[in-house]
């Protein structure tokens, strides 16, 4: 066995996972206050340590400290495997996500899979178990109802997440995410292509069914991670809490979180795959070949470079979620089998006939 | 000067009139069904119920097939404690019946006592009322219209309109003393004049409100997910609007040219002009256009009242129906008997009956009074809008889906105090 690989992706697990997931977590809870806050003409948190950066683990606090109620009426071994459900998977699709080049000749990367989307689509969609086991555990109608929409809503968006995703795919041609980064970051990014390769009549062309993609997969994340204007299964007004109306204390608080786990998730991989992931634009400071060392204040700029783009999409997602009301269940659906998973997969075809025609 | 109607068209309109008669609620629930029904208790404490509406749905997967308003968990006897009170001291009260408009509540009530005596106030104190009316409406409307927007998932909105709100509730602590519970009219007049420098702060309000009105505007009435949730949902047709006995905004939003400003002048109505919108299909969408365009008129009928302000008394002047000045009546003898009889026996109203129906913000809000003399009423009978319209929530809810009850409540706009009084 060799120690140095298990020493080091442990390091990086508990690194990345504990010190770097986890707190983005807390501070785009704040993120979210403060910038609702400045959208709605409030202040938001501002008491808790500096401009309220605190609040987050007040918070944290006080949800550890409420009573961890659980009813009588619920289905208690599912009732307490339902929040892990959907933390979980959350965290574990970080592993794949290349959050930098190289770092001291480590691979920024906790694991270095040569199927990364697949992994991530496969592990994100198991959190849609954690909602529905709340809905149904909870034995309680309004939860049920959350449960059941839930279902059906990440269901349909998965489908043309995972279409969306398949035109980058065939332009890459790699399906390892650090290789899909180094090659945009010598060739253009998906998004960006303005220098390498990319700078070409082929890349431009090639930037419509990628552009189609990252609209489709945008608003699929949004369904996918519940939040407005696609938050039907906890949508207050009708259905008090929706599937999370029964819990209390940290299994409420692992709900809560999972939410924004999955967004920045969501946020890392839309960054990898449409904007570049960690590589500068223009191919400033790009590593000569994906394994290549580099200087450790290079590897330093990409990882910060990495989460500047997260934290920016992570703001979009915020800002959105401000701005607009609440799509109502069928249409939502009509929306999703009707709309977006044709778009998606008229863009699989368009890509091809563009590669065919272009090769 | 006329007031005229103003109608709201939206486009494809007959079209659309012609679908939504045809069809009742767009999703038909088929009589074989199979499987049960999920009954769901919603209220009386749910978020999208404005208070403690309690309605118990009957559910087919997301589709309503029967629905069953329960309301009265805010009954405090209100028509009762009339009877055994002197009519000034019900004043108070009136402010707890649809406590988003207050002021407009005291000044309905106030006139249908005055109805009753036979008084008429002079210029100045019915431009007054006029006013706070109209303050009323607009802070009224921006809590139905922002609560509305917030049931169907636009938070921002409603922290917009309550910016707004806080504006006018400055306004009426100018006025009258308190943000929130004003009672601000008695019978026969005001319980004081305009302050100083509120004309100024009302005129400056007047101003910015407008350009805050249309940032809801462009946030909300062509947003596509808004129109999605509210075109052609809880569609009430003229007829029904007229059959149920729908006022207000509700009975205007169906299309039905009825405003009591204009149907029935009281006050100085007739002096101002002012459009009365209408909308033209009656649904969830019509309701909240209508809210919008009535806030605007409000705005040109409270201009037009501080440009044309009268001067003089603002009061009645009935010196054996009116409490003396206090002074006087810590100075003479005179004044303090009539004091000391106008506050131990009341009014000397005459017997009779009347009825008298206000445009409040929510619709028609009418005072019946029978009085066989004396400074308490016999009966006091208290018509509020929200009652009657909630009255045909069970045929609009029903064939709709789950989602849309929350559209169609913050549609009707209804208060809870007022409708369980």
């Amino acid at each position: 066995m060799d120690w140095h690989i298990i020493i080091a992706a442990s390091v990086k697990i508990v690194v990345f996972v504990f010190l770097v997931t986890l707190p983005l977590v807390a501070m785009s809870v704040w993120a979210e206050r403060r910038v609702s806050a400045a959208i709605q003409d409030r202040v938001g948190p501002n008491r808790v340590g500096p401009a309220g950066l605190l609040q987050a683990v007040a918070d944290g606090i006080k949800f550890l400290l409420k009573e961890d109620f659980t009813p009588d009426h619920v289905r208690k071994g599912y009732f307490w495997l339902a929040p892990a459900l959907v933390m979980v998977p959350a965290l574990m699709t970080s592993a794949v996500l290349p959050f930098g080049s190289s770092l001291f000749g480590e691979k920024m990367v906790i694991a270095d899979l040569d199927v990364g989307p697949l992994f991530v689509f496969a592990v994100a969609s198991l959190s849609v178990y954690g909602i529905v086991l709340a809905g149904w555990a909870s034995n309680s109608k309004y939860p049920f109802l959350g449960g059941v929409r839930s279902t059906s809503q990440m269901i349909s968006y998965e489908i043309s997440l995972g279409l969306s995703v398949v035109p980058l795919i065939m332009i890459y041609g790699e399906l390892n995410l650090s290789s899909i980064v180094q090659y945009q970051a010598e060739n253009g990014w998906a998004l960006l292509p303005l220098w390498g390769e990319g700078l070409s009549v082929k890349g431009f062309l090639l930037t419509i069914p990628v552009l189609i993609s990252f609209i489709v997969f945008m608003t699929s994340m949004f369904a996918e991670t519940n939040r407005l204007p696609f938050d039907l299964p906890e949508c207050e007004t009708e259905l008090v809490a929706g599937y999370h109306t029964e819990y209390s204390s940290m299994k409420f608080a692992l709900f809560f979180l999972g939410e924004y786990a999955a967004m920045i998730i969501g946020s890392g991989l839309a960054v990898t795959l449409f904007l570049g992931g960690w590589s500068l634009p223009f191919g400033w400071l790009t590593p000569e070949s994906a394994d290549a060392a580099v200087p450790w204040w290079h590897g330093l700029i990409h990882i910060g470079t990495f989460f500047a783009k997260v934290i920016a999409l992570i703001l979009f997602f915020i800002v959105i979620r401000w701005t607009l009301p609440r799509f109502r269940y069928d249409q939502l659906m009509r929306l999703g089998w009707v709309f977006f998973f044709e778009i998606a997969l008229f863009n699989v075809v368009l890509t091809a006939l563009l590669m065919w025609w272009l090769a | 000067m006329a007031t005229t109607t103003k109608e709201l068209e939206i486009q494809d309109t007959a079209a659309r009139a012609a679908a939504a008669s045809e069809l009742e609620g767009y999703q038909q629930t088929t009589d074989d069904l199979v499987g049960e029904k999920l009954t769901l208790n919603m209220g009386p404490s749910h978020p999208a119920t404005h208070g403690v509406l309690r309605i118990v749905l009957e559910l087919d997967g997301e589709v309503i097939t029967k629905a069953d308003p329960d309301v009265g968990y805010l009954h405090r006897g209100d028509e009762k404690i009339a009877e055994n009170m002197q009519y000034n001291q019900f004043v108070p009260y009136t402010d707890r019946l649809d406590y988003l408009a207050p002021l407009a509540n005291n000044v309905a009530y106030a006139l249908a006592v005055e109805k009753l005596m036979g008084w008429e106030l002079p210029a100045r104190g019915q431009t007054i009322r006029t006013i706070s009316c109209e303050m009323a409406r607009i802070s009224a409307h921006l809590l139905g219209i922002g609560a509305y927007a917030m049931d169907v998932g636009a938070m921002t909105v409603f922290l917009y309109t309550f910016t707004q709100r806080e504006t006018i509730y400055n306004l009426c602590e100018l006025l009258t003393g308190a943000r929130f519970t004003t009672s601000f009219t008695r019978v026969g007049g005001q319980i004081r004049d305009l302050p100083e420098g509120f004309i100024d702060q009302l005129d400056k309000f007047c101003d910015e409100f407008i350009p805050a009105l249309d940032e809801i505007d462009t946030l909300l009435t062509r947003n596509k997910i808004f129109l999605d949730r509210t075109r052609d949902i809880g569609v009430i047709s003229k007829e029904e609007a007229i059959a149920w006995g729908l006022s207000g905004p509700n009975l205007r939003g169906s299309g039905v040219e009825h405003d009591l400003r204009k149907a029935n002048p009281y006050l100085d109505y007739r002096n101002y002009d002012f459009d009365i919108p209408v909308g033209t299909i009656g649904d969830c969408y019509d309701r909240y256009l209508v809210r919008m365009e009535e806030m605007r008129q409000s705005v040109r009928i409270l201009k037009q009242a501080i440009k044309n302000l009268p001067d003089g008394p603002i009061n009645v002047v009935d010196s054996k129906q009116k409490l003396p000045q206090k002074e006087r009546v810590l100075m003479s003898m005179e004044e303090l008997i009539h004091h000391f009889i106008l506050v131990t026996e009341g009014l000397d109203a005459p017997a009779g009956e009347v009825y008298f129906g206000a445009e409040n913000p929510k619709g028609e809000l009418g005072f019946y009074i029978h009085s066989k003399g004396g400074g308490v009423p016999y009966r006091l009978k208290i018509r509020a809008p929200s009652f009657v319209n909630l009255s045909i929530l069970p045929k609009l809810l029903e064939g709709n889906m789950m989602s849309d009850t929350v559209a169609i409540l913050g549609s009707l706009d209804f208060v809870m105090g007022e409708c369980d009084r």
